[in-house]
């Protein structure tokens, strides 16, 4: 496998339009070196981002990093663009599996199985879904090893039931609160990464504080996975109280949100409450539009916490 | 650039339906270095906050590992602030009107960056 990938990875070197991309980004999934995988697929996706290869890949790697709200919206962007695309559907079904929609994941499997009858591994798979009762805790923790056997597209995550601190994956678009009802327990005091449960990245790229820059809630790290939390935490103490005053100083009224594009990703602020500031970091594949979206979630779902906590 | 280059290269911000000024300021010390501006927006002192504001993006964002910002746009209740930094230690602001076309002011802001 080692040497594939030194193979592959010279050969993409020497095109890098070349679709190799894709053998050299899995290789490294399947070796662990997700950061690699990762670089690997976002260069390709950005070459290639029509590709439905390319967002299956992409999604696989995320959900290998159990970045599960980012994994499914690239398998379903990969669905969009080839509706019967098998790691996509693979994919989407072992989300919703995992959320415990087995409904939905019924529906995704047998969208598979019409793509391919004699598909062994996904009959397999819809026999044990459909095994679990509906939105069963079962069917949340169990895994998802009936879709695993033999699916080159299904996310090598560890069967083992998952940890209740585990931050829910919420694959629907639907307000938060009703995707992460089901399995995020109430946050507790403090319980900094709770405080997002259920939105997109919840895990990482989010970060809560208060007016003085002290984290409340969420956690930053930089590409190479350093953690950066504190020092960006003391960077943008201030923002919030700057931003108010040029606002003011214009006529503008009050700030509402601030969007910014940098050379690598994108980061938007929002104040969730009058001394908290909500910082929330994508890379440069997430939309401005799009991350103030999900900025505007993010913001809610704090918003409440810190109404809790008061 | 002569003032008159200022000048051309900040009507091109300005042209932009629903954009109510643009500046050309010092990123280092927040000074203006070229302004038009529509009456009553209080350019020296917009220019200082907004050099003060992306100082400090700046290194939050580079802390962050997103690299350098290339445009950032504060969105108030009645208007908004968009700005580009400049290669050469200037940044490109421009102040707008809240319905105001976001990716176009920034394409002019970009390109004015450029120009500078």
């Amino acid at each position: 496998m080692a040497d594939e990938i030194k193979t592959l990875s010279a050969e993409l070197a020497r095109d890098p339009h070349s679709l190799v991309f894709l053998r050299l980004g899995d290789l490294l999934r399947q070796r662990g070196q997700l950061d690699a995988a990762h670089r690997v697929a976002l260069n390709g996706l950005e070459r290639h981002p029509h590709l439905p290869d390319a967002h299956d890949l992409y999604a696989r790697i995320l959900a290998d990093k159990r970045d599960y709200e980012r994994a499914f919206d690239e398998w379903d962007m990969a669905r969009r663009i080839a509706p019967g695309h098998m790691g996509a559907l693979k994919g989407l079904a072992f989300l919703y599996f995992k959320v415990g929609d087995v409904a939905q994941a019924v529906a995704h499997l047998e969208e598979a199985e019409r793509v391919a009858p004699d598909d062994f591994a996904i009959q397999q798979a819809l026999a044990m879904v459909r095994g679990q009762p509906m939105g069963s805790a079962a069917a949340r923790t169990s895994g998802h090893a009936g879709l695993q056997p033999g699916s080159p597209s299904a996310p090598s995550a560890p069967s083992a039931p998952s940890a209740p601190s585990t931050p829910p994956p919420a694959p629907l678009p639907p307000p938060p609160a009703v995707a992460e009802e089901p399995i995020a327990p109430p946050a507790g005091p403090l319980e900094d990464r709770r405080v997002f449960a259920g939105l997109e990245g919840a895990q990482e790229g989010l970060l809560l504080l208060d007016a003085a820059g002290r984290v409340l809630g969420g956690a930053l790290r930089d590409w190479n996975g350093a953690d950066v939390t504190e020092a960006v935490a003391a960077y943008l103490a201030g923002v919030s109280l700057e931003a108010g005053r040029t606002a003011k100083l214009l006529g503008l009224g009050a700030w509402t949100g601030l969007a910014a594009e940098g050379q690598l990703g994108h980061i938007h602020l929002a104040q969730p409450g009058p001394d908290a500031l909500l910082l929330l970091v994508r890379d440069r594949s997430v939309p401005m539009g799009r991350l103030a979206i999900i900025a505007q979630r993010a913001a809610m779902t704090a918003r409440r916490w810190l109404e809790q906590q008061a | 650039m002569t003032a008159a280059g200022y000048a051309r290269t900040l009507d091109l911000v300005t042209r932009v339906r629903g954009v109510r000024g643009a500046m050309l300021v010092s990123s280092d010390d927040g000074l203006v270095v070229a302004e038009h501006l529509m009456e009553g927006i209080k350019g020296s002192a917009v220019a200082a906050l907004a050099a003060s504001l992306a100082n400090r993006l700046r290194r939050a964002m580079v802390a962050a590992g997103v690299g350098a910002s290339v445009f950032w746009h504060l969105q108030c209740e009645q208007g908004a602030l968009l700005v580009v930094p400049a290669a050469s230690a200037i940044i490109v602001v421009a102040v707008a009107e809240p319905d105001v076309n976001v990716g176009l002011v920034r394409l002019e802001l970009l390109r004015a960056a450029e120009a500078v």
